[in-house]
């Protein structure tokens, strides 16, 4: 038995947990189970990878084949995306799509069709899989694509690990010249003005804005907007960057060493912060170049950065609403947010691209993503919040969930009865994939 | 190019070694109870860094066979790292001597076995590495492992004797001595965060302290401090104690 969370540290649970190195092995384990849930590396914020029997793929973490020509890599599904980049970024490759951390998984990236600044141009994770290899719950292994068993793909992509465990995926990398990224910073007074902002950079390959939620009236929706293109090597002035483009030097990793008392984060030290981001950066636009890592993983730089929320753990508020409700519907969450008071000290805003997925989460409109401590007055304000969202016609991302409830889900994902129906005949016989997450959104029960 | 040679190059400490070496162009020689396993991890290593790569099959327990196995190995490493082992079962060996002679023959016996083969050609030369993964669980015999926590006290002993023999001889042997490490041994158990290791620190550790000559290193540094007040608990007290 472990103690087991995902990111968020809530819910803690006690788990049996088994790792795999080889198919066969893995075959063997759920023959052995009656329910069981793939656990990548618990960057998912909730419950969406916990269950009393857990697989860790992390073991199964070998990279199979790669095309110097093409940039294919073929690998097993806990190669992390961290490694990836380390061997293929001195090469000039990189990732088609990265979230905001790069300590995911491979299989994580895939079941969750997770997104980054990219979105609006290249899609989510799952857009750029060729083929990928499943193990159903019999043990049997599926090949998959867009066109090669397609409902299974789809079931897959984005179907956050019921449909069965991802062994090995191949998909392009992307490349590069250099191994930095060329960094507009905008800062935007408020809601209007950077929603501006993002319909003006629809051209920029990387988009995102922190938006500080605490900021009212007329302020409410200040930000800042970082939009970026990977550099040139031409665009590269320092000598030591344009000696070894693809090459970093390591950067120092800082550390959270222990749980904070839960009295740490209080409204004080997060408005503190807030209003220090905002004003570090000057009004204007401003352009740097930056290096990849400090461009896309801000936050991986600090190790077990949620341990500053204490034991009580937190969850991220992460919705998205269409293109339409956008300034409306954004304005009213956004006011609800701000007025509670709970708001959060890291809040995303990005506008998504078109996506036609069956279960992933993007599409085309606006998405917002809060830390909040947990508590009960924020679980209270995430019910009032969900009913906004539902309204303007919105959902909330299953990877940062731990709360949601099953009327809220089948509401608000146009294939979740469907879903629910695949999902329940591909676990017929014994062991059914289940996670704490999909039995509370009534997926299986 | 330097060639090292790992034995249990299936463990998850071996592999994370094996990426180092690789990382900074040794060519590697990996030997392992099941060969089937040693190919994802050679393509792996291919794929990361252009290694060169030799598989070869190696059963510990297989003593007769030792020799013929190391005269098999067509590049003679310059570097050998000793990293399998078996944690066993410590209730299951008060009962049945099956468990006790494989955790012995695993973790003494067979270290033992090929490393005296090893010693004999680099003492040859006069020139190599040796390097041996023990425990700090042979610091001090503990009732819940001290049938693996003796084997390991034995190979502890059997390096620091080895090292005091080849010192003349140009040959160097570290002894390295992990705390807790999140590896397939512990996968099940609940560890203790600040005091675990992950395989990527030791292979760190065991790379940086053969190339300083270095005698004994602990991963992590504070199982040192750790181990020298659990050693200095008064016997009386000790045995009371649930270790
Ligand atoms: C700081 C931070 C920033 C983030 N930023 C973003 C972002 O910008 N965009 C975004 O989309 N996400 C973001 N995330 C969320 C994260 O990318 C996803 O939750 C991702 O799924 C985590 O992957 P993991 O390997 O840790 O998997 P886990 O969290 O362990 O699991 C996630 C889901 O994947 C399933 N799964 C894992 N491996 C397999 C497998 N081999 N086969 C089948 N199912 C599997 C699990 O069952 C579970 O349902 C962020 C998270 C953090 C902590
Ligand atoms: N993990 C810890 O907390 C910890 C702490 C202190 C010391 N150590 C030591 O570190 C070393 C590496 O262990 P690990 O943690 O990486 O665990 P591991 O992955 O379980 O490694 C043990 C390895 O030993 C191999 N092995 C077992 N019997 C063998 C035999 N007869 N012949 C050849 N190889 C054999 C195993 O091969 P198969 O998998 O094919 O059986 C396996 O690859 C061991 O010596 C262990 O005692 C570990």
């Amino acid at each position: 038995m472990r103690k087991m969370s995902d990111w968020g540290n809530y819910p803690v649970i006690d788990a049996e947990v088994f790792g795999f190195e080889t198919p066969e092995e893995l075959k063997t384990r759920l023959g052995s189970l009656d329910k069981v849930i793939a656990y990548g590396n618990g960057r998912s914020y909730g419950d969406a990878s916990l269950q009393e029997n857990m697989l860790l793929t992390r073991r199964f973490n070998k990279l199979l084949s790669f095309d110097e020509t093409t940039g294919e890599l073929c690998c097993q599904a806990g190669v992390m995306l961290s490694e990836i980049l380390e061997v293929f970024v001195p090469r000039g490759w990189f990732l088609p799509v990265t979230p905001g951390t790069k300590l995911i998984t491979v299989g994580g990236a895939i079941a969750a069709d997770v997104h980054g600044k990219n979105h609006h141009k290249e899609g989510a994770f799952g857009q750029h899989i060729i083929s990928m290899d499943v193990m159903r719950n019999d043990g049997s292994i599926v090949t998959c694509s867009p066109l090669e068993n397609a409902d299974f793909f789809n079931l897959t992509v984005g179907g956050m690990g019921l449909a069965g465990v991802i062994l090995h995926a191949t998909f392009r990398l992307h490349p590069i010249e250099t191994a930095y990224i060329r960094e507009e910073t905008i800062r935007a007074a408020n809601l209007a003005e950077i929603m501006d902002c993002f319909e003006a950079s629809d051209d920029w390959t990387y988009s995102v804005a922190w938006i500080d939620c605490l900021a009212k009236g007329d302020a409410m929706g200040r930000s800042i907007m970082m939009r970026g293109e990977h550099a040139r090597a031409a665009e590269l002035v320092q000598h030591f960057r344009k000696g070894a483009p693809l090459n970093l030097k390591p950067g120092l990793k800082l550390g959270v060493p222990v749980t904070f008392p839960n009295f740490a984060l209080n409204k004080l030290t997060m408005n503190a912060f807030n209003f220090a981001y905002y004003n570090k950066c000057r009004p204007g636009t401003h352009t740097r170049v930056c290096d990849y890592n400090s461009f896309f993983y801000p936050l991986d730089a600090i190790a077990n950065w949620n341990r500053i929320y204490g034991t009580r753990g937190f969850t991220q508020y992460q919705f998205v609403i269409p293109k339409a409700a956008g300034r409306e519907g954004m304005g009213t969450i956004l006011s609800r947010i701000t007025e509670s008071g709970l708001g959060s000290f890291l809040a995303v805003l990005k506008l998504f691209g078109e996506q036609q997925s069956f279960m992933s989460f993007p599409m085309a409109g606006y998405t917002l993503a809060l830390d909040f401590p947990i508590s009960l007055k924020a679980l209270e304000l995430f019910k009032e919040l969900d009913a906004m969202v539902a309204d303007f016609g919105g959902r909330l991302y299953l990877a940062k969930d731990s709360r949601m409830d099953a009327e809220m889900f089948s509401k608000t994902y146009p294939n979740a009865d469907e879903f629910k129906q695949a999902i329940t005949m591909l676990n017929e016989g014994a062991p059914k994939f289940e996670s704490l997450q999909s039995k509370r959104i009534g997926i299986t029960e | 190019m330097k060639n090292v040679l790992i034995l249990g190059a299936t463990s998850d400490i071996a592999q994370a070694i094996a990426k180092k070496y690789a990382a900074e162009g040794w060519s590697l020689t990996l030997a392992a109870l099941e060969p089937g396993l040693l190919g994802p991890i050679a393509s792996d290593l291919e794929i990361r860094g252009d290694a060169t790569v030799q598989t070869l099959e190696f059963d510990a327990l297989d003593f007769s066979s030792h020799r013929k196995f190391y005269e098999s190995i067509e590049t003679k490493p310059d570097a050998a790292i000793c990293v399998f082992g078996y944690m066993g079962d410590q209730d299951k060996a008060r009962t049945d001597f099956d468990e006790v002679a494989r955790t012995i023959g695993v973790n003494f016996t067979g270290a033992v076995s090929i490393l005296n083969i090893v010693a004999e050609d680099f003492e040859k030369r006069g020139s190599g590495a040796i390097a041996g993964v023990s425990s700090v669980a042979g610091d001090r015999g503990r009732q819940s492992n001290y049938t693996y926590g003796s084997a390991k006290a034995g190979f502890t002993a059997y390096l620091s004797g080895l090292r005091n023999r080849l010192a003349k001889s140009g040959v160097h042997v570290m002894t390295v001595k992990p705390g807790f490490v999140r590896t397939k041994m512990t996968e099940s158990l609940e560890l203790p965060a600040a005091l675990t290791a992950e395989p990527v620190q030791v292979a760190d550790v065991v790379f940086q302290g053969l190339e300083k000559k270095r005698n004994t290193v602990y991963t992590l540094w504070m199982w040192r401090w750790v181990m020298l007040v659990i050693r200095h608990i008064p016997e009386f007290i000790f045995k009371k104690m649930k270790l």
